[in-house]
């Protein structure tokens, strides 16, 4: 077995304890919405997406339907699918190795295997397992941590701490902001999905908003050709 | 299973990377201003802007979340 690149180990410690902590908001916000500590639990082992799994406890808590909320979770983590795509030719599994990579496949261990492209494909593979597996054990760790944390503390919504759901989603959406077209995007869906929460079922209006980014990727990119 | 086409156009690439942006940003805004199906601003508007103003100072994930949640809580105390 070949040893592992200093570098490599390194950037995937450092992505998996940073990207793990997030688990912590999701465990507490589970909590908040009214999941058990147990639930929040399940849903970060078996899951392990983490835009999707806030959406499905943002979209339940509020009251809105499991098919929704699923629906709203499939549309958040479609690009997983896509990484799969890219991974595949680098990692080349079979069997059950397959199986754990498709679960660890996610932004952080497909982006630090692509960044070590430079150093080869052994690199990347490495890249991938270690941040993907390394993330994964945090992730699971820290939502069982934020769940009994919130827990102990009782009721959040109670103490006022709910701001801490809208505040993480704001966190997630923030990195991705990076033209004037994306910004345009996000303003227009915050406005569609405001106006549309007191008309229709809890979910869909953000559903609704999946719609607008396809309008957008169709109608702006024919205009930036 | 989907054809390598397919995934390689230019306008499933674009959709891929919109689709979170919309949704995120639909989710901050419901979650933060909606109440069931009522629209208000309430103590977590003010840990929405919090945590703005944390993510502009490049504030890392837990201090923005940990922050928003500790200023919405203040108000809710004082008020």
């Amino acid at each position: 077995m070949s040893s592992v690149n200093r570098a490599t180990l390194s950037k995937s410690l450092s992505v998996s304890f940073a990207v793990g902590a997030y688990g912590t908001a999701f465990g507490a916000a589970a909590v908040a919405a009214g999941f058990t500590v147990w639930q929040a639990c399940l849903l970060s082992l078996l899951t392990f997406t983490g835009a999707s799994q806030f959406a499905v406890i943002g979209v339940l808590g509020a009251g809105g339907t499991a098919i929704t909320g699923i629906a709203t979770a499939s549309l958040l983590g479609m690009r997983n699918a896509i990484y799969s795509m890219i991974m595949k030719p680098i990692l080349n599994l079979n069997g059950f190795k397959k199986l754990i990579a498709t679960q660890i496949t996610i932004d952080e261990s497909v982006a630090v295997s692509t960044a070590e492209e430079i150093r080869g494909e052994a690199a990347m593979r490495q890249g991938f397992w270690l941040t993907g597996g390394g993330v994964y054990f945090f992730w699971n760790l820290f939502t069982l941590l934020g769940a009994l944390g919130a827990e102990a503390i009782g009721d959040p919504s109670m103490w006022g701490l709910d701001a801490a759901v809208p505040a993480a989603f704001l966190a997630l959406v923030w990195p991705r902001l990076k033209s004037k077209n994306d910004y345009l995007l996000a303003l227009s869906a915050t406005a569609l999905a405001l106006a549309l929460t007191p008309i229709i079922a809890a979910g869909l209006p953000i559903i609704a908003t999946a719609l607008l980014a396809v309008a957008f990727a169709k109608f702006k990119a024919a205009e930036i050709e | 299973m989907i054809p390598a086409k397919v995934l390689e156009s230019h306008l499933v690439k674009r959709i891929n990377a919109l689709l979170p942006i919309a949704m995120l940003s639909a989710l901050v805004a419901v979650q933060a201003f909606a109440t069931k199906k009522e629209l208000g601003i309430d103590h977590r508007a003010a840990g929405l802007v919090v945590a703005g103003i944390a993510l502009k100072l490049k504030a890392p994930f837990p201090v923005v979340v940990g922050a928003a949640a500790l200023v919405s809580a203040l108000i809710v105390r004082l008020n």
